[in-house]
């Protein structure tokens, strides 16, 4: 039984229909990758994951358990259990970085502060950013910003780790940081599911790559399959395009 | 404790009451239109007038926007007859927030001056536009979608100003809703009713300027 | 001319300047009370508007309702009816808390469009950052919004503070002795007009200038601060 199930996800902003039958499933230590076009709905349903958008349609199960979508209580559980990285970093402006990664458990989880406070510094240690507790967000790079992000992230302890085009942003040379931050956290058996251009590292650790177009997904299958070997013409075209340079 | 409203006798005060915002309107009107005038003439001595110019708009300003317009026209309408001008007290009320609302125009319009992006201007230079044609199509035309707004919100203000109207006895329509009062002692009801009035004449008076504002200079006002 | 000085002279009584100080004291206390107990009502009212709960739409809707409404209802209508609803209600209050009522209904009204600015001005990323950390609204107000938010807020609350340092002149017509009042008294004794208005118009200026200069100060640096 897979941890994770979607089936079937239907969404919309207003009127405008973003996910128009999303499926897939995912394992407990998996690592899945969505990649497309953008505009394909990628981020979408990462924000349906975590409750920031209400799907249409179609089912969410969890550990086997139908998720209630329109529950406060099931909502709030969710994101118990997902933590989200964005594109944007969105730090909290006003807090030190210490304290962004403090504030969540501290505030929402009600963890003594010690034990919150030495979480943090290792945390932050680990994203190589041990000397920046103090500083604020403004004073960093954007590879630093996204590194505290992830460590705020990785301070609610969650189960699965929701990664949204986290280098985007980012300039090309401050990339590299913030991926050796990710694949450690691969290498420790963090369930993940990330949307990326960045295809090498999507066929570095992905286990499972999912492809998706026009808010629905496409294909899906191992990296070397799906990005090699595409068997829709849809998958085959886009791969072709980013592969050929 | 137990009042029981009736709002039966006020309801043939109704159109008497709208006479009063009709009044209103008008007192509004005239104020704002001579404000902009003052205003423009203020807001130009402010950026490009000479130091005399510009101190005296200065002082303007910073008198009319640091005292009450209430007692503005109290110091009118009770200080010029002793100057040999008598003012009845429509009159006195207008020229009150006249000069009241000319130095917040000013200030509004000062703003949509200093507003002119200096590079747009520029661009238009190197393109070889003269100066007039530069003020022409691109200064007026920013100055006018810019300020449309916050004028729009002004005249508003100026709208709910008029009110004070009635402590002169102008019979506008707080001054109607006073006299209506003292006939009728039903307060509670005609104070809700002309407050009611006020909330529709000003919504139907933003509305009309959205519509006018949208569709002749694309300015981006909206009713609320 | 010469009359004008003789009563500028028998004027500048310790009287005459002890009730203008005391005119004045009361109108800023009353402004002041009614803005900060408007203040107070005006943050809630924005925070009603920022809940999501269903069950709470009809309170949503009725302050919405309540904001556009007391907006477009001169201050001195709204004096009025709040006078003669505390005499409908068998109520025995003092003028001056009718007044401080008043500025507090009108004040709730523009206040909470301030603090919804405000709330409008810290980026809806950082609001989303809170929510799928499990921040309850309060929380992500109290941690992430208002400290961002009242850098924002400050400056037109207290513009707001002191339009209406002026607008309670109208208090005076139900009869508030503050400022205008003391000036009414003043002509009323036969004083000349241009002395009896005069003086408190210069009363006035002396109280709100200075304080319009300090808003400005506070404005430049808030904008400083927030460029950072």
């Amino acid at each position: 039984m897979p941890y994770l199930e979607l089936t079937d996800i239907g969404a919309s902003y207003g009127s405008k229909p973003v996910l128009a039958g999303v499926s897939l499933s995912l394992e407990r230590g998996e690592i899945a990758s969505l990649i497309g076009p953008s505009g394909s709905g990628k981020s979408t349903v990462l924000r349906v994951l975590v409750g920031l958008l209400t799907p249409s349609g179609g089912s969410i199960r969890l550990d086997g358990k139908p998720i209630d979508v329109g529950n406060t209580a099931t909502i709030r559980d969710l994101r118990r259990r997902f933590a989200i990285v964005f594109q944007q970093y969105n730090l909290f402006q006003n807090m030190s970085v210490l304290r962004n990664v403090m504030i969540a458990p501290l505030k929402v989880k009600h963890r003594p502060r010690e034990e919150c406070e030495s979480e943090a510094r290792r945390l932050l240690a680990q994203v190589g950013l041990g000397d920046k507790l103090h500083a604020y967000p403004d004073q960093l790079s954007g590879g630093q910003q996204q590194r505290v992000a992830l460590a705020r992230a990785l301070a609610l302890r969650p189960e699965v780790l929701l990664l949204d085009e986290v280098t985007s942003a980012l300039d090309p040379e401050l990339v590299a940081e913030v991926l050796d931050a990710i694949r450690l956290l691969a290498a420790e058996g963090m369930t993940m599911l990330i949307v990326s251009h960045e295809m090498g590292f999507v066929r570095e650790v992905s286990s499972q790559v999912v492809f998706m177009a026009d808010g629905r997904t496409v294909e899906s299958g191992p990296p070397a399959q799906l990005l090699d070997n595409p068997r829709t013409p849809r998958a085959r075209d886009f791969v072709g395009k980013i592969l050929r340079h | 404790m137990n009042y029981t409203p009736h709002f039966g006798q006020i309801t043939r005060y109704l159109p008497y009451f709208c006479g009063g915002a009709a009044v209103s309107l008008l007192l509004a009107t005239l104020a704002f239109s001579g404000g902009m005038v003052i205003g423009l003439l203020g807001a130009m001595a402010k950026t490009s007038g000479g130091k005399v110019l510009r101190r005296f708009a200065g002082a303007y300003v910073t008198f009319f926007t640091n005292t009450p317009a209430l007692v503005q026209v109290y110091f009118i309408y009770f200080v010029l007859p002793s100057c040999g001008i008598v003012l009845d007290s429509f009159d006195a009320v207008l020229l009150g927030l006249t000069l009241n609302s000319g130095a917040y125009l000013t200030e509004v319009q000062r703003a949509g001056f200093a507003s002119v992006r200096r590079n747009e201007v520029e661009a238009a230079e190197t393109l070889g536009m003269s100066r007039r044609q530069v003020v022409w199509y691109l200064v007026v035309p920013h100055i006018v979608r810019t300020l449309y707004p916050p004028l729009t919100g002004q005249f508003i203000l100026i709208t709910l100003g008029t009110s004070m109207g009635a402590v002169f006895g102008v019979e506008e329509l707080t001054g109607r809703a006073f006299s209506v009062n003292a006939e009728t002692f039903r307060s509670i009801e005609i104070f809700t009713v002309v407050g009611a009035m006020y909330v529709v004449v000003t919504i139907l008076a933003s509305l009309l300027l959205t519509i006018a504002g949208r569709s002749l200079f694309r300015a981006r006002v909206s009713v609320f | 001319m010469f009359r004008a000085l003789q009563q500028l002279h028998e004027f500048a009584t310790s009287y005459n300047l002890l009730l203008l100080l005391e005119g004045g004291a009361r109108t800023l206390v009353l402004s002041a009370a009614g803005c900060v107990c408007g203040f107070v009502l005006g943050f809630a009212l924005a925070v009603l508007r920022h809940t999501a709960a269903g069950w709470l739409l009809p309170a949503r809707i009725l302050g919405v309702v309540y904001v556009e409404m007391f907006r477009r209802i001169p201050f001195l209508v709204t004096l009025f009816l709040v006078f003669y609803a505390f005499q409908a209600l068998g109520l025995d209050v003092p003028v001056f808390w009718v007044a401080v009522a008043s500025t507090c209904v009108i004040g709730t009204a523009y206040l909470s469009e301030v603090v919804r600015a405000g709330f409008a001005a810290v980026p809806r990323a950082e609001w989303d950052a809170a929510a799928t950390m499990n921040f309850s609204l309060l929380q992500t107000l109290r941690f992430v919004v208002v400290p961002q938010a009242w850098r924002v807020v400050v400056p037109p609350a207290f513009a707001f503070f002191l339009s209406f340092i002026k607008d309670s002149a109208l208090a005076s017509q139900i009869g508030v002795v503050e400022l205008t009042f003391v000036g009414k008294i003043f002509n009323n004794r036969g004083l000349m007009p241009a002395i009896a208005f005069g003086s408190v118009l210069i009363a006035y200026f002396v109280i709100s200038y200075p304080l319009a200069r300090l808003g400005a100060r506070l404005e430049g640096r808030l904008a400083l601060s927030r460029a950072h």
